[in-house]
């Protein structure tokens, strides 16, 4: 079949000063008519910059220097602005990471899709309702009508996400490129949209340049797969073939640090319990001084009863909005819980007053989940892991030895306690944070999403990390995440929150293999890839025997 | 929600402040030296003490302080701002000849500011680092950083004196008898100069915050969704980066409706324009403490209004902020 879209040796170079010199190194790549093409890469890749090279929509500073983006015969990076402005949107449809800055906050979402049509064509009003409504239910929005009126902040994330599709499909392009559609989307709300994606490109059949990071999304989706690495193709090929047979070390590297949806196989969780909360409530209440019946009450968490026993680590999942957090936040009293006892040891953290919770706080540490919003930009590297300790009493001079030991502890090099922050990536600063943590030798550790702002490859390595450390330093853990996959890596026990109120507990085996609630299901039914990663595991399981050397 | 009941409820949620500015102005007036019997006394040229005891009676200001904040409030329920001591009338007829001429004043410079500073704002953003851009952001930096009444006095220079073509000062030609639409040129001719030299301060701060604004919001996801649309340049600034980059500027109109009201006292005095500000620069000379205190009472409730009127405009614009809440 021929091709739609030919990317022809495209070059886009990066600003002087940059990491690399160009974001686009050479990509030569062709889209069919009908097919789902996934680019992944990390983040770094270039493969976001690919999806603005093609639409011309590329950041100040960033321009494509060499080759050919043609559609339909006509070069685009040879057209003039106007007539570029009539391929976007009317030859080209885009999607966009964030749903709920991608639309404009202050004008409705049915006038912003309408929009669409009155740029393009010359339809009267009542038409343009017409199809707007149309493509409302097309996208399956739940009240169409209702939909017309609503601003944005009064949709939920999916339903945002389906008014960009909507807009995005109005004028029925030939190719729709979707940049991270589900990225920032629940994991249930995630398999709806690609489950819709997937629909409406086969009723339409258009081709769909789909960018994304996650292998099991391209699981679920791809028809033929692109793998970039620093701005070059690195391995192309039908799906199945990609993540299956991967050829290119790169790739299976990649897919090898997809954590399987495999259970580990449990610590023995003897010993009591060193944290144990007993019906902890965190209620927020907003309302004015002279308005009685506005005041709304949003039960954040309700009433959690949870035990953590010594030296095993305990997953809280949910989506967003579940309370795990709140939690989170409650037990290292960052938030005063509102009712209910955590009891570390003997001691009742929740009825501690402020000042006598400080002197408790090297007992009970957190990590934080983005790594580059929580070390302080101006301090040392050095200095912020040996703060802790300071605070505690230890002599200046003592604790910056340690944090050198702890630097070497959490694979860091000791001489980097010198630097700032913004010396480091993404995965070292989060070894940085963990440090911290580790540098009051806490009894619990509390890490709060501490993989889901890094790169698969790296989130293995610091999942990796996090396991040797606990073998090694007997630490207990509560592991907050809302990716099913990481959980099933790390976690001895699963308890499951929706709605701030703990539905299930269980251990990690038991509750992959035999959910007791409903919700637990429907969380474990929506990992993407959950198909291609049981096939993956059978393969691993029967590969094990086979490893074992005879005799 | 009833807009009426929001601003009584508004205003009851501002009444503490508004006695903490009054009770903290009147004994701040009791420490300064003298009062309005002493400045009575000076004009008129001396007298003896018995007449000075005899006018302080007369004014109620022969008793404690305590008691006369105490007697001020209690007439301020009733809604009464008591007696101008030097110009022998009651403080509210006289705020209210004075108070046109500033509320004039002060809404077409605020307008001009606003939509002199949101257009060139825009102007900036859109040519950034090129020379509109420079131009426009060096002449507001030199607007800025000038003080207002050497803008007045040259514009005086310049205008009234040089070309003759505005005059000097006064709110219209006095004892001209114009009626109508007549008066109505008449009084524009005579606030042309006042107007721009008030706005032109306020003018270079919206346009810094257009700027800044304009292009924060053009760095937004849903720009970018715009021109991924298909939307020209121009198409995107009106429909959608405006809106949005609008919204800090409104919320500056709300900050600055105190500080326009200062920097009306300087203007009116360098214009010679009868209006309250120096009509409060006036009473504090002469220590006329409730003439004083009725100024700020009225600014008062004036700051508030203004604020009220840009939350309710708030609202309207942004969506997300129901004005009912």
């Amino acid at each position: 079949m021929s091709a739609l879209l030919e990317i022809d040796d495209l070059h886009v170079r990066l600003p002087r000063g940059a990491d690399r010199e160009e974001a686009l190194a050479g990509v030569t790549l062709s889209l069919v008519p009908g097919e789902i093409l996934c680019v992944v890469g990390e983040s770094g890749s270039g493969k976001s910059m690919l999806a603005n090279a093609i639409m011309r929509l590329l950041p100040a500073g960033v321009e494509a220097t060499r080759g050919r983006i043609s559609l339909g015969g006509r070069d685009l990076l040879r057209m003039s602005e106007a007539e570029m402005r009539r391929v976007r949107g009317a030859a080209i449809g885009m999607i966009f990471q964030e749903p709920m800055t991608a639309l404009n906050p202050l004008r409705r979402a049915g006038d912003q899709v309408a929009e669409m049509f009155r740029v393009h064509t010359d339809f009267s009003t009542r038409q343009i309702r017409e199809r707007v409504l149309a493509l409302f239910a097309e996208v399956r929005l739940p009240d169409p009508e209702a939909a017309l009126q609503a601003y944005a902040h009064e949709l939920s994330g999916g339903q945002r996400q389906r008014v960009m599709i909507a807009m995005a499909l109005a004028l029925q392009p030939a190719i729709l490129i979707a940049d991270e559609p589900t990225t920032a989307l629940d994991v249930t709300t995630q398999a709806r949209i690609l489950d819709l994606i997937r629909d409406i490109q086969r009723r339409r059949g258009m081709a769909i340049l789909f960018i994304t990071h996650d292998f099991g999304v391209v699981a679920e989706i791809a028809d033929r797969v692109v793998v970039m690495r620093a701005g070059e193709l690195v391995e192309e090929g039908a799906a199945d073939r990609v993540l299956n047979q991967p050829q290119a070390p790169y790739t299976r590297a990649l897919i090898a640090a997809v954590p399987p949806l495999l259970p580990r196989p449990p610590r023995q969780a003897g010993g009591a319990p060193i944290l144990s909360l007993v019906g902890v409530s965190k209620t927020y209440r907003s309302g004015g001084l002279f308005s009685r019946r506005l005041r709304r009450v949003t039960h954040a968490v309700r009433e959690v009863s949870l035990d953590l026993p010594k030296g095993t680590t305990l997953g809280i999942v949910g989506e967003s909005g579940s309370g795990k957090s709140t939690l989170a936040r409650c037990i290292v009293r960052l938030l005063d819980p509102d009712g209910g006892n955590i009891l570390l040891g003997d001691t009742d953290l929740a009825a501690l007053s402020r000042r006598a919770m400080r002197r408790q706080s090297r007992r009970v540490q957190m990590v934080f989940q983005d790594p580059f919003a929580s070390l302080n930009p101006r301090r040392r590297a050095g200095e912020l892991v040996a703060q802790g300790p300071m605070l505690h009493g230890m002599k200046r001079d003592a604790a910056l030895a340690k944090a050198r030991d702890l630097f070497a502890l959490v694979g860091l090099d000791p001489s980097a306690v010198d630097r700032f922050p913004h010396e480091f990536s993404g995965g070292q600063r989060q070894r940085i944070g963990l440090a911290r943590a580790l540098a009051l030798e806490p009894d619990v550790l509390i890490a709060d999403e501490p993989v889901s702002a890094l790169d698969v490859s790296v989130q293995a390595q610091v999942l990796a990390l996090l396991d040797e450390l606990r073998d090694r330093l007997g630490l207990s853990m509560l592991f907050i995440t809302h990716d099913l996959r990481v959980a099933a890596k790390v976690c001895d026990r699963i308890a499951v929150m929706k709605d701030g109120a703990l539905i299930e507990v269980g251990a990690t085996a038991d509750v992959f293999r035999a959910p007791q609630h409903d919700y637990t299901r429907a969380l474990l039914d929506a990992v993407p890839g959950r198909d291609w990663s049981r096939r993956r595991e059978s393969a691993i399981l029967s590969a094990i025997p086979a490893a074992i050397p005879a005799g | 929600m009833n807009i009426l009941l929001l601003a009584l409820r508004r205003l009851a949620a501002s009444l503490p402040t508004l006695l903490i500015i009054l009770a903290g102005l009147f004994l701040l007036l009791q420490l300064a030296p003298g009062d309005t019997v002493d400045a009575l006394m000076a004009q008129i040229g001396g007298g003896d003490p018995a007449t000075a005891k005899e006018l302080r009676h007369y004014y109620g200001l022969d008793i404690s302080a305590l008691s006369q904040l105490a007697r001020y409030f209690l007439r301020l329920i009733e809604f009464d701002l008591g007696q101008s001591a030097i110009y022998g009338k009651p403080v509210a007829s006289v705020i209210a000849e004075r108070l046109p001429v500033t509320l004039l004043l002060m809404s077409t410079s605020l307008c001009l500011a606003f939509a002199g500073g949101t257009a060139l704002g825009i102007l900036a953003a859109r040519n950034i680092d090129r020379w509109p851009d420079t131009l426009i952001s060096t002449v507001g930096l030199i607007f800025y950083s000038t003080p207002s009444f050497w803008f007045g006095l040259m514009g005086i220079v310049l205008f009234a004196i040089t070309f003759g073509w505005l005059p000097a000062g006064g709110f219209e030609e006095v004892g001209s008898g114009l009626t109508g639409l007549a008066r109505v040129i008449d009084i524009a001719h005579h606030l042309v100069l006042p107007v721009v030299t008030l706005a032109l301060i306020f003018l270079a701060t919206y346009l810094r915050i257009m700027r800044a604004s304009m292009l924060e919001v053009r760095g937004l996801d849903f720009v970018r969704t715009a021109r991924a649309k298909g939307l020209g340049e121009t198409a995107i600034v009106i429909r959608h980066a405006l809106r949005n980059a609008l919204l800090p500027m409104v919320t500056l109109v709300g900050l600055q409706a105190g500080t326009m009201l200062g920097g009306s006292v300087v203007v009116e005095s360098v214009f010679a324009l009868p209006g309250l500000g120096r009509l409060a620069y006036e009473s504090v000379v002469q220590r006329d403490l409730n003439t004083l205190l009725g100024i700020v009472f009225v600014s008062a409730l004036l700051v508030i209004a203004v604020n009220f009127i840009v939350d309710l405009v708030y609202g309207q614009l942004d969506p997300r902020i129901a004005a009912g809440r």
